[in-house]
């Protein structure tokens, strides 16, 4: 699409004309968009995401309530800034690959995974993940068996969705920040393995 | 309704784009658009996100498609503001253009001069609402959707009307779209998470082994 898309430039002097008035009228003030920048950029991530992982590879008992009901199990966390009214977590094993997506905006746990990537938002992978999901998979290098069911959740109302991927190998010998630190965001969506 | 922004099985946009080494913003307009939505709540124009959805999905359909994300956001919340009357058009394009917009730069927003405003609620953080009514179906039962759209906002995809499913979750009740979204009140109903084999989604042409699961509320749903 990118050769479609219009010059941010343009896009950039829209959104400054309107935080403009907006400031006259006393509505905003010039320092919002600072605060913005912090919290996505520190406060909300995928790192967040990775930690619950890692502690659901490492810990049997953290695991079943994640799986049972992930909006209590990710609040002993106590993450800043992100809130999801019901975060479901789907686990990725040898029967079945899950992977998520929302075809009718964007929506995305923010709350474990902060911001979702462009692509995540562009027209190619909200339209073909539903319909050819596997051929989707092959373009991000991922091959999932035939003989495996390919689940793909829509999150077309406020629950969210992060996939448990499957442990690596050495997930017994490995310590809970190493194993974070090898979980990717694209292994929590569901479009890469680990 | 039966807008642009309904992506899901349609065909034709190509290859999934990646791109590396992606910044969390890709320019500070970015990062602002997230200011202007709060200031838009501020201002009374954005009463909940049902009704930011349904702002988006009225920008113009060719705009949606090449503006991106935030710009579709941006877009969106512009026909928020000129519809409550916090700004007006006509003041937005003689700052752009003072700023040093191009003259003929399409503009994604398309405000309507009598939006359907009918009273909102008060947002409250969460959208769930326990119902004390029994569900009408239960976890394992088959279920046919809806056929039709709507003119307004629904969560109903159109690739997902007159398909035959499974009910695979129950999740009490929800704060329903289809109303919140244009100031008819919350109307909670039963959500459900629903199971539709690839099959019978995409026919003979489906991938082998796909399931696609979806929250659909109660009334986009009929007894076999």
């Amino acid at each position: 699409m990118s050769e479609h898309e219009y010059p941010t430039s343009q896009q950039s002097i829209r959104a400054e004309a309107i935080e403009s008035l907006l400031i006259d009228k006393g509505l905003l003030t010039e320092d919002a968009v600072d605060e913005v920048i912090v919290q996505y950029n520190e406060r909300v991530g995928p790192m967040n995401g990775a930690k619950v992982v890692a502690r659901a590879w490492k810990d049997p008992a953290f695991k079943t309530r994640l799986l049972a009901d992930g909006t209590s199990a990710v609040a002993e966390f106590e993450f800043s800034g992100g809130q999801v009214d019901k975060l479901v977590v789907v686990e990725n094993t040898s029967d079945v690959h899950n992977v998520v997506v929302c075809t009718l905006c964007s929506c995305y746990p923010w709350a474990v995974l902060g911001l979702p990537p462009k692509w995540y938002k562009d027209p190619a992978y909200r339209s073909r993940i539903v319909r050819e999901p596997r051929r989707v998979l092959e373009e991000f290098g991922v091959q999932i068996a035939a003989a495996k069911e390919l689940c793909v959740w829509d999150s077309s109302a406020e629950i969210r969705y992060l996939v448990l991927p499957e442990p690596p190998s050495d997930s017994d010998s490995a310590s809970e920040e190493e194993l974070a630190a090898r979980v990717s965001r694209d292994a929590m969506i569901g479009v890469a393995l680990i | 309704m039966d807008g642009i922004h309904d992506l899901g099985g349609r065909q034709g946009f190509g290859r999934v784009r990646r791109e590396q080494n992606e910044p969390v913003f890709h320019g500070r307009w970015e990062a602002k658009v997230f200011a202007l939505l709060r200031a838009a709540r501020t201002a009374g124009a954005l009463k909940n996100t049902d009704q930011f959805r349904h702002a988006i999905e009225r920008i113009d359909p060719v705009a949606y498609l090449s503006h991106g994300y935030y710009g579709r956001w941006l877009g969106g919340l512009e026909n928020l503001l000129v519809e409550a009357g916090v700004l007006n058009q006509q003041e937005i394009e003689s700052k752009a253009l003072e700023l040093g917009a191009d003259s003929d730069w399409r503009v994604a927003a398309r405000p309507v001069a009598q939006p359907d405003v009918v009273g909102y609620e008060s947002e409250e953080p969460s959208a769930i609402r326990p119902l004390p009514t029994e569900p009408l179906f239960r976890v394992g039962e088959p279920v046919h959707t809806c056929g039709t759209g709507t003119a307004g906002h629904t969560r109903l995809p159109a690739y997902i009307r007159g398909r035959e499913g499974t009910i695979s979750a129950w999740h009490d009740g929800w704060v329903l779209p289809d109303s919140n979204a244009h100031g008819r009140g919350e109307n909670p109903e039963h959500l459900y998470t629903v199971a539709f084999s690839g099959a019978e989604l995409w026919g003979e042409q489906s991938e082998p082994g796909v399931v696609v699961r979806i929250d659909l509320f109660e009334s986009y749903l009929l007894k076999m």
